[in-house]
């Protein structure tokens, strides 16, 4: 059910990000979703890519810190509240989000949200109790 | 100016001095013989008993005592007497994390305010002036040592510590503070913000003493033009009681050593050969009158030049050259002594690897320390919160371990330059 993505260490420091996306364009590895969470002195580039083995390779051979994580993709209605129901919902639940941001693709009237949180299992059951269930890696074209 | 604290002794002839040594050293070796046994180990070892040891000629036939011992004996090793008449601790950090912890009795005390009492009237301390000690007051010697010498001279002490500007400044102008004693770069900082408040025509300092930690006559200079007054360099350690152990006197020629109470040698740190003076080398202590501890031979790994050339101050007591650097890997930042193998421990304890940099800069005359860290897989997470966490921990551990603060720098992997393998450990930017 859940989408790889992969975290990258990233130094504070001119070209660095250029760097990276610059492999993975060598490497033709499209990215669906890019994120980034920083300091002053450094951050972490989350991405979602077409192929995350490819690119998981690609980003160890070039000595980059990684980390692969499973996240969950959740498509809500692309219009206004469509967000704020849901996270309303988890609001008034034990299920917090550590991050999240939105994915690239946009189709059937629905935005993709991707979701990192502190409880997975929970946080299903939430959804579908919503009627609404994460997108498989598949429904996105990502290997 | 030429005032003296204790004249008998700071214009004393050589001979007297002497003289003075040889009986104190006798004493002081068959003391140590009897109270010390980590060192009388040390003594047997080499094949010395106390009877070889009849003047100052015979002190090369004694251990050395390093660092190193410090560590080993900790706490209680080098002790020389009774705990019940230990009044005092003063404490310093040590290479590896333990620090140096030096007793005091009453008398070792009271020696070692009287040198600092002479560093304070050889810069024309009387009972007249208003001495502000801005130094650290706690575990550091800087606040403690000079804070008695003031009493000793009896001017009006004023117990500051260091930091909190604004109160500084409110004193020094409210109480007319007329002598300054902190860190060079303290002091500096100081001037800037008397300039910068328009104070300079209400204050009355006439004259400060700097020490713990490095400076230039370029810096002595802008300190003496920004305060209208004269600066003065002073040396000490902790292992061999604190500020004091040498001052300097109005001719700024270097720093006069409290020689009827420590005795100086400079050796090739290479071969531990005694050098003549005037040599350029390692200087080593010999304490001829301290109780609880009596280092013996002390190697300060301070690089420095004796001289025996005639003061026009009048004193006699011997001088040595401000330290011109150190024959091991110590940094000396905001007058904190750093080893890098202190930062290797805590990043090994934190799980972090051993590939690190040390950078040391001045920045507004204030030192500044950071540790370059490189990221690992194992270390790295998604959430940016977690990294922080572990960081802010880390810079606590730092803290703790040197006691003061090290901005941390996480860095990719293979970012810490390398020299034929080995890792550049430290970079001091520092021009001093």
């Amino acid at each position: 059910m859940a989408v790889n993505q992969i975290s990258v260490f990233l130094e504070n420091r001119n070209g660095q990000l250029a760097e990276i996306t610059g492999l993975l364009a060598e490497n033709k590895i499209n990215l669906r979703a890019i994120s980034i969470a920083e300091t002053a002195d450094y951050g972490v580039l989350r991405i979602i890519a077409d192929d995350s083995e490819k690119a998981k390779n690609a980003l160890l051979q070039n000595g980059n810190i990684i980390k692969v994580n499973p996240v969950t993709v959740v498509a809500v209605p692309d219009k206004p509240a469509g967000l704020s129901e849901l996270l309303n919902m988890l609001a008034k639940s034990d299920v917090s989000i550590e991050y999240m941001y939105s994915l690239f693709t946009h189709q059937n009237d629905k935005a993709y949200m991707v979701f990192r949180v502190t409880d997975y299992d929970n946080f299903i059951k939430l959804l579908s109790k919503h009627g609404l269930t994460p997108i498989h890696s598949a429904e996105l074209g990502l290997k | 100016m030429s005032n003296y604290y204790q004249p008998e002794v700071e214009t004393a002839s050589y001979e007297e001095i002497r003289a003075l040594q040889d009986e104190r050293l006798v004493k002081q070796v068959k003391h140590v013989w009897e109270n010390v046994p980590y060192y009388r180990k040390k003594m047997e070892a080499k094949g010395v008993t106390p009877e070889d040891i009849k003047g100052v000629d015979d002190l090369h036939k004694l251990p050395f005592i390093t660092k190193d011992d410090l560590r080993e004996a900790y706490p209680y090793g080098l002790l020389g007497a009774d705990l019940s008449k230990c009044v005092r601790i003063q404490s310093t950090s040590g290479t590896t994390g333990k620090r140096v912890v030096a007793f005091y009795t009453k008398e070792d005390v009271d020696l070692w305010e009287d040198c600092c009492a002479r560093a304070l009237v050889a810069v024309g301390a009387t009972n007249e002036d208003v001495c502000q000690v801005a130094y650290g007051y706690g575990l550091f010697t800087g606040g403690a040592g000079l804070h008695g010498g003031s009493h000793k001279v009896g001017s009006l002490t004023l117990p500051m510590s260091s930091g909190n500007t604004d109160r500084q400044l409110q004193f020094m102008t409210d109480l007319g503070s007329t002598i300054l004693c902190c860190t060079p770069s303290y002091a500096a900082y100081l001037s800037e913000s008397i300039h910068e408040r328009g104070l300079r025509d209400q204050i009355k300092l006439k004259a400060g003493i700097f020490g713990a930690e490095a400076w230039s006559e370029n810096m002595r200079r802008d300190i003496e033009n920004g305060l209208g007054i004269k600066a003065y360099d002073i040396y000490g350690l902790t292992e061999i009681s604190g500020p004091g152990v040498a001052f300097e006197c109005e001719e700024q020629t270097g720093m006069h050593i409290n020689e009827d109470h420590f005795i100086p040698e400079i050796i090739n740190p290479d071969t531990e050969e005694v050098l003549p003076i005037g040599s350029k080398g390692e200087l080593v202590f010999t304490c001829i009158t301290k109780e609880a501890f009596p280092l013996l031979r002390y190697r300060t790994r301070d690089i420095c030049v004796l001289s025996r050339e005639k003061c026009s101050c009048g004193r006699t007591l011997i001088k040595m050259s401000k330290p011109m650097g150190r024959s091991d890997d110590m940094l000396i930042v905001k007058g904190v002594n750093v080893f890098p193998s202190q930062i290797e421990t805590v990043l090994l304890e934190q799980g972090y690897p051993p590939n690190y940099q040390i950078i040391v800069d001045r920045v507004n005359n204030s030192d500044t320390l950071e540790v370059l860290v490189e990221m690992t897989p194992e270390l790295f997470s998604d959430n940016l919160g977690d990294i922080t966490t572990m960081e802010k921990e880390l810079v606590s551990a730092l803290k703790t371990m040197l006691g003061i603060y090290a901005k941390v720098k996480l860095v990719a992997p293979k970012t810490i330059a390398r020299s034929e393998g080995k890792a550049v450990r430290i970079i001091d930017k520092r021009k001093i």
